[in-house]
């Protein structure tokens, strides 16, 4: 059958069984959106700005586990999807961003609207493709799927030539697999080491008398988070995780010892400083855990299970390495491991726990922890929260507590301000069944702000939670711990009257200013199935505890 | 320590740029870098050698294995066949030519043009036999020089071969089109 490339398109995003994507019309998308025009299966979300549909289809993603689409124009469509892309990147969400590009022919002559996007997001993509024959388009998009879900997930781009979607080209459905995909054996050394490693791992493990789970991003991707309980529970081991491990395990658990690393709790962090056994399970030993290298977890034997081989003995060096999919690896060790019996280990973790539990003493009338706690009390959990970044994003990651994988989503590697609101808008998309609240600073809120003109447009029933202290937060708390207080550029004034601004938006909005104000604006935000803008005047001077000064090794903490 | 890698990545445009970012962006050193079509037209081989320890080579390894066009990354041994090209023009009057030509010989190098006032040697060699060479010639005063890049090869039945054949229709450019 004959096509069009941009009719293609369109043929492989069903077969993929894509129902939603995000972008942004222009110049060199034309062909394809004339061809969306028609298409019944496929919603398009526009958003106010292509970053925003870059950010809603990661939101998509991580609450869905289904790979997000974004489909933009040449030139700066596609350089606006560029920190959402790197975004995706660094979290291994699986996101296939299409984008136009002037036509072959003007290609290397510095068109109009053309950029270089294959090579500007290189470093920052799976793999990427500028189709530049016709005929390849089916295949291309076939693997660029495959690519991003496969293994570690990750984005990739298609840039796609307007000529090449114009072209007519023979097209023939398929199952969405690429056709001649070959699975290479880059890996077999690893495959074939992880035999003797796995005795080795069970050895360690049985051997051990203070073990721990530290666990990333990896469970919730690979779906494990009912083998980790179980595994946790036999061998009777606590479990902290990072920033991107939030849900993975239930943080209602008696095992549970919340974040670990710079803003962790300090029971997480003696626990790691303590353990003779670090089970770290799909977590990369980011530089936000692990601050000092050589005195982080100095006494335990490291066993690392990972999906990405390189991954390991990256960043802290790995005793027992075990490279697959983290589902796997623990139902293998889980079948095989020694039971345990609680010990003295654990009276000692419990009775860290008892001694420093995460508090707050509340400058003010308003306190941003006791919003948050009061917004898991009100939602019994059952809430999907996205945030920005920030001290916004470590109270919600410390105050709420996450029982389900895929509820807590972040920007965790790149830490990238204005990533909330449109991921918020993606997980609404994606768990309708969900309330979404974006859990958002004033300073991030400002930059992605436009997105409310999408929230607005397509009735999405977000709560944007604006923590509003007027200041950058945790640009002002480094500036006040390590540098003499000196403000420089981190006060952002009352500026903006955030009510007045979802007004303009045509969203209702409501301000708290005193802890008694909150269960009854939240109540009522939550009754309601539409967007609500929320803002709470919180301290300028409210911070983060713990926190573990950049240098220091994790067990040495202020609060 | 200084390790070379031969690496077989797909024939297609855009992959060399991909391999060499990964070195620049990772702050990965490259000491000589060589690339060429294999015996596979579908296939090319590009040999690296990188100045680093275990740490860096083993990173260096699993990053390039992870880019999708790489097929197969391997250390070569040190009881390889290494070699790199050069040609260097030297300066040669009707004096010092014979003494330039003797020293040539013993190297087991080639003249291959003369003027006037220079000649130009190739030599292939590894590349401690080329510093030798240019150490000599230097005296004479080296008014230009050009070098390949070190390219190696194991001995005996130790290869780097693709397990799996590329599709070779797929994509057939013959040359190096990276």
């Amino acid at each position: 059958m004959k096509l069009t490339g941009a009719q293609v398109l369109v043929e492989c995003l069903k077969e993929q069984e894509v129902d939603l994507i995000f972008g942004y019309p222009g110049g060199a998308v034309l062909p394809i959106y004339d061809v969306l025009y028609n298409t019944r299966e496929i919603t398009h979300i526009l958003t106010a700005h292509e970053q925003g549909a870059t950010h809603a289809a990661e939101g998509y993603a991580r609450a869905t586990g289904k790979p997000g689409v974004v489909l933009v124009t040449s030139g700066p469509g596609a350089t606006n999807t560029v920190t959402g892309i790197a975004d995706a990147y660094m979290d291994s969400v699986p996101l296939v961003v299409f984008s136009g590009q002037v036509t072959n022919e003007l290609l290397g002559r510095d068109s109009f609207q053309e950029v270089d996007i294959a090579g500007i997001t290189m470093p920052i993509t799976k793999h990427n493709y500028i189709v530049k024959d016709a005929e390849r388009l089916p295949h291309i998009i076939r693997e660029a799927f495959d690519i991003a879900r496969s293994g570690r997930p990750g984005p990739v781009v298609v840039d796609i030539p307007k000529d090449v979607q114009n072209t007519l080209i023979s097209y023939q459905p398929g199952d969405g697999r690429p056709m001649e995909w070959k699975t290479r054996e880059k890996w077999y050394e690893e495959a074939e080491n992880n035999i003797v490693n796995m005795e080795r791992a069970l050895e360690a493990i049985n051997k051990s008398t203070r073990p721990v789970i530290y666990a990333g991003g990896g469970v919730n991707i690979s779906g494990a988070h009912k083998e980790l309980l179980e595994f946790a529970e036999k061998i009777k081991a606590p479990v902290c995780v990072s920033l991107m491990g939030m849900g993975a395990f239930p943080g209602t658990h008696p095992y549970f010892l919340g974040m670990v690393g710079m803003h962790g709790t300090r029971y997480a962090n003696y626990s790691v400083s303590h353990s003779d056994c670090l089970i770290a399970v799909g977590a990369r030993f980011s530089d936000r855990v692990v601050s000092r290298v050589e005195k982080f977890a100095p006494e335990a034997t490291i066993i690392h299970i990972d999906i990405d081989p390189a991954e390991i003995s990256k960043n802290v060096p790995t005793h027992v390495p075990l490279c697959g999919d983290v589902k796997e690896m623990l139902t293998e060790l889980m079948g095989r491991v020694d039971e345990k019996a609680e010990s003295e280990w654990n009276r000692q973790v419990r009775e860290w726990k008892e001694k420093y539990p995460l508090k707050y003493r509340g400058k003010g009338s308003l306190s941003p922890q006791y919003v948050i706690e009061k917004l898991y009390e009100l939602t019994e959990g059952k809430a999907v929260i996205t945030t920005e970044v920030g001290q916004n994003q470590m109270w919600a990651a410390q105050f709420f507590k996450y029982t389900e994988p895929r509820t807590f989503l972040t920007s965790g590697g790149l830490g990238a301000m204005g990533f909330g609101l449109g991921a918020s808008i993606g997980a609404a998309m994606g768990r309708p069944d969900r309330r979404v609240i974006n859990i958002a600073g004033d300073g991030s809120f400002k930059m992605n702000s436009t997105e409310l003109a999408t929230v607005s447009k397509y009735k999405v029933p977000i709560i944007q939670l604006v923590l509003n202290n007027h200041t950058l937060g945790m640009v002002r708390q480094w500036q006040d711990l390590f540098f003499q207080g000196r403000f420089s550029q981190s006060t952002l004034g009352p500026d903006v009257d955030f009510i007045k601004l979802a007004q303009a938006y045509g969203i209702r909005g409501y301000r708290i200013s005193a802890n008694e104000e909150v269960e009854e604006v939240l109540k009522k935000a939550l009754s309601l199935n539409e967007p609500v803008v929320v803002e709470c005047d919180i301290n300028p001077d409210e911070k983060v505890y713990p926190m573990v000064p950049p240098g220091a090794a994790i067990d040495d903490l202020i609060d | 320590m200084k390790y070379v890698l031969g690496v077989l990545v797909d024939n297609h445009p855009g992959v060399l740029s991909r391999v060499s970012g990964l070195f620049s962006r990772r702050g990965f050193n490259i000491e000589s870098l060589a690339v060429g079509v294999t015996e596979n037209p579908a296939v090319s081989r590009i040999t690296i050698v990188v100045d680093g320890d275990e740490y860096i080579v083993g990173q260096v390894t699993k990053q390039l294995n992870k880019l999708i066009n790489v097929i197969k990354v391997s250390i070569i041994g040190e009881d390889s066949i290494s070699r790199e090209l050069a040609l260097i023009k030297v300066r040669a009057t009707p004096a010092t030519r014979n003494q330039i030509v003797d020293i040539v010989n013993i190297f087991r190098a080639k003249v291959v043009d003369v003027n006037r006032n220079s000649v130009i040697v190739e030599i292939t060699g590894d590349s401690k036999k080329i510093a030798a060479l240019e150490e000599m010639l230097d005296d004479f005063g080296i008014l230009e020089m050009v070098r390949t890049g070190n390219i190696s090869i194991d001995r005996g039945m130790r290869m780097v071969r693709c397990i799996h054949p590329e599709n070779e229709e797929e994509e057939f450019y013959g040359e190096n089109v990276l």
